[in-house]
């Protein structure tokens, strides 16, 4: 079921280098929380804080506290691993297995984990993910071939549907339509209203429509300087702060006066 | 050259209607090159005769001169410095290629012309047992089983060594230790194969006085192999994209099966064909096989117990007994050895097309 998440006073590192700085804030669950700002300040940093994939970088260091329904998932004895069972992400650019068919890339987080599944139980997770994913009309004739001759939109899709297939509790998309086609872009925010009664979802965004379009919540996130730590401006819901933010920042980044 | 023979369409882009540049120029016909190159033959010969070279090598060099420079100059002269530069550029690859590959053609050549003959399902399944150096018959049996099991014992260590090497330099390895590895690695990689040799042979057969054995070679062989894997290895884990391995970890997938069932399986095809190659290059070793395999005369299928033949081995034997028979023996050996190492190179490119990724972006 989705989850909550309480992030307080947290700073990521690439070895020495401070990315984003004192972070604090919550994402509300079964909701849409956008996150925006200009490039570099932070966001995709602060969103691989939440599934502990930022500490796969060399030098990547995390302080501070994430709870997720109330456990910390840098607490002692949490297990990297089960913290990203519990909170699947989707990548900027598509990334289906090449070795592997549609379906084996549906299947793969099941699979690479090694359990065993009886076939018809494998073969309605992975009908049912691609449908969740609004792929399966496109695929279902041939899902034995490979997930990378799909187009960009189907690959992403599919990157989707291999995301939900382990049940997570919560989906971070780190900006999923950037490297798409208007087309295939209304397709996925589509998939993102449907998939958010279920999932508690993050999405990083650059545009500002899709933001306004999907989310419930925004966080804008900004940079005093180059080189300097990314910060938090502000984060409230999504009408407020397209129509009414509480920081000049805001409001100069959104009508587009700067970044 | 150029300067003085611009064609006219040229000189009128230089001049005052500035930016303006012809996208059309002449450009030489085909059958102009063909001309030059049988004029160039002709010259070539012609200077040969008339001032009496012995070597057909020289009068072929002074055709070739001739034909770069009168392309070069004809070229120049008609397409314009750029296409003269490139034609010249051209010839000489081409003329590196050819350097390159006469020695190689003639090499294979020779070995397939003189030891086809000697090849026979005879030869292929008898031993040396009892034939004399001046004898005709006898055959490779016992070395072709020794080559096999000696191969296939040192891939057995190798190959594991190499790979799990090269898989903690890759998804493990950062600071001192990996370093070190690498320079390791490095070293052995430049280990001539004698020394290999020299040292399975004082430590095995002299310190732990163990006796000669496919064994013993197997080690050394295994010493000269582990680094090509190693370093091959190293760089097909390179080219696999670290999104997949994120992607995989990011479904909650541990960091062993992601490169056991993720990384690996995306890199098989490049593995697979360095290691047929390690196979291809340890097949021909020798050195290390006179120290620690001695060499037999009769079927000996146990690597593990008493001397045993190798194909290089035997070609070596064969050659220095200096008679007839046996340079048709050695002849036929190594047109033998070569195949084999052929075949392996096959397998590798048809493994590799088989498991390359499929599709693209
Ligand atoms: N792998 C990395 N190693 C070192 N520094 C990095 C790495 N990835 C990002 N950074 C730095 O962290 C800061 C934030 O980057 P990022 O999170 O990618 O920003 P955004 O996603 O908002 O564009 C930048 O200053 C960037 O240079
Ligand atoms: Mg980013």
């Amino acid at each position: 079921m989705a989850k909550r998440i309480d992030v307080s006073a947290l700073t990521a590192y690439y070895g020495a280098h401070k990315a984003i700085d004192g972070i604090t804030l919550h994402v509300e669950p079964a909701s849409v929380t956008a996150f925006i700002g200009p490039s570099g300040c932070g966001k995709s940093t602060f969103l691989r804080t939440l599934n502990r994939m930022h500490e796969v970088t060399p030098g990547g260091r995390v302080e501070g506290k994430v709870l997720l329904d109330n456990e910390d998932l840098y607490g002692q004895g949490v297990d990297p691993v089960s913290v990203r069972r519990t909170v699947g992400m989707v990548f900027q650019r598509p990334n289906p297995f090449p070795t592997m068919s549609i379906y084996d890339n549906v299947a793969a987080g099941l699979k690479l984990n090694g359990i065993k599944y009886r076939r018809s139980e494998l073969d309605d997770i992975v009908e049912k993910n691609l449908r969740g994913a609004n792929l399966w009309n496109e695929v279902k004739d041939r899902l034995g071939r490979p997930g990378s001759g799909l187009s960009g939109g189907q690959q992403q899709r599919l990157c989707i549907a291999r995301a939900t297939a382990v049940e997570p509790d919560v989906l971070l998309m780190d900006e999923p339509c950037s490297a798409l086609d208007p087309i295939s872009t209304l397709a996925i925010e589509d998939l993102i209203d449907k998939l958010k009664t279920e999932y508690t979802i993050v999405i990083v965004t650059h545009n500002m429509q899709q933001a306004a379009r999907v989310s419930d919540r925004t966080a804008f996130f900004n940079l005093a300087a180059i080189g300097e730590p990314g910060r938090l401006i502000e984060v409230d819901a999504t009408e407020k702060i397209f129509s009414n933010p509480s920081v000049q920042a805001t409001e100069d980044y959104i009508s587009g006066r700067f970044g | 050259m150029s300067g003085t023979t611009v064609p006219a369409d040229e000189e009128a882009s230089r001049g005052p209607a500035v930016g303006r540049v012809a996208l059309r120029r002449p450009r030489l016909p085909g059958w102009s090159l063909a001309a030059l190159a049988l004029g160039s033959v002709a010259v070539g010969t012609g200077v040969g005769l008339v001032a009496r070279l012995d070597s057909r090598g020289q009068w072929g060099l002074i055709a070739a001169l001739v034909f770069v420079g009168a392309t070069f100059a004809l070229s120049a002269s008609v397409e314009g410095r750029r296409h003269a530069v490139d034609r010249l550029a051209a010839v000489l690859v081409w003329a590196c290629f050819i350097v390159a590959m006469v020695p190689l053609a003639s090499l294979v050549w020779e070995t397939v012309a003189r030891g086809i003959p000697g090849v026979s399902w005879y030869f292929l399944t008898h031993s040396m047992n009892g034939v004399l150096s001046w004898q005709e018959g006898g055959g490779i049996y016992h070395a072709i089983l020794g080559t096999v099991e000696q191969v296939l014992l040192a891939s057995v260590i190798a190959i594991p060594l190499g790979l799990l090497t090269a898989v903690y330099l890759v998804e493990y390895g950062r600071g001192r230790l990996a370093r070190a590895i690498t320079f390791f690695v490095d070293v052995m990689t430049g280990i001539p194969s004698i020394v290999a040799g020299l040292f399975v042979l004082s430590l095995w057969i002299m310190m732990l006085d163990f006796g000669y054995s496919g064994f013993a070679g197997a080690m050394a062989l295994a010493i000269l192999m582990v680094p090509i894997v190693v370093r091959s290895t190293e760089e097909m884990l390179k080219l696999v994209p670290n999104e997949l391995r994120e992607a995989s970890l990011a479904m909650g997938v541990p960091k062993w099966r992601t490169i056991l069932k993720v990384v690996l399986p995306t890199a098989i095809g490049g593995i697979t064909t360095g290691v047929m190659l390690a196979l291809a290059r340890i097949a021909g070793e020798t050195a290390p096989i006179i120290l620690l395999v001695f060499g037999n005369n009769m079927i000996n299928g146990n690597p593990f117990e008493g001397a045993q033949s190798s194909l290089p081995l035997y070609v070596y034997e064969q050659w220095g007994f200096g008679t007839e028979q046996a340079f048709d023996r050695a002849w036929a050996a190594a047109a033998v050895l070569i195949a084999f190492v052929m075949i392996l190179n096959l397998v590798a490119r048809g493994i590799a097309r088989w498991k390359a990724p499929s599709g693209g972006r």
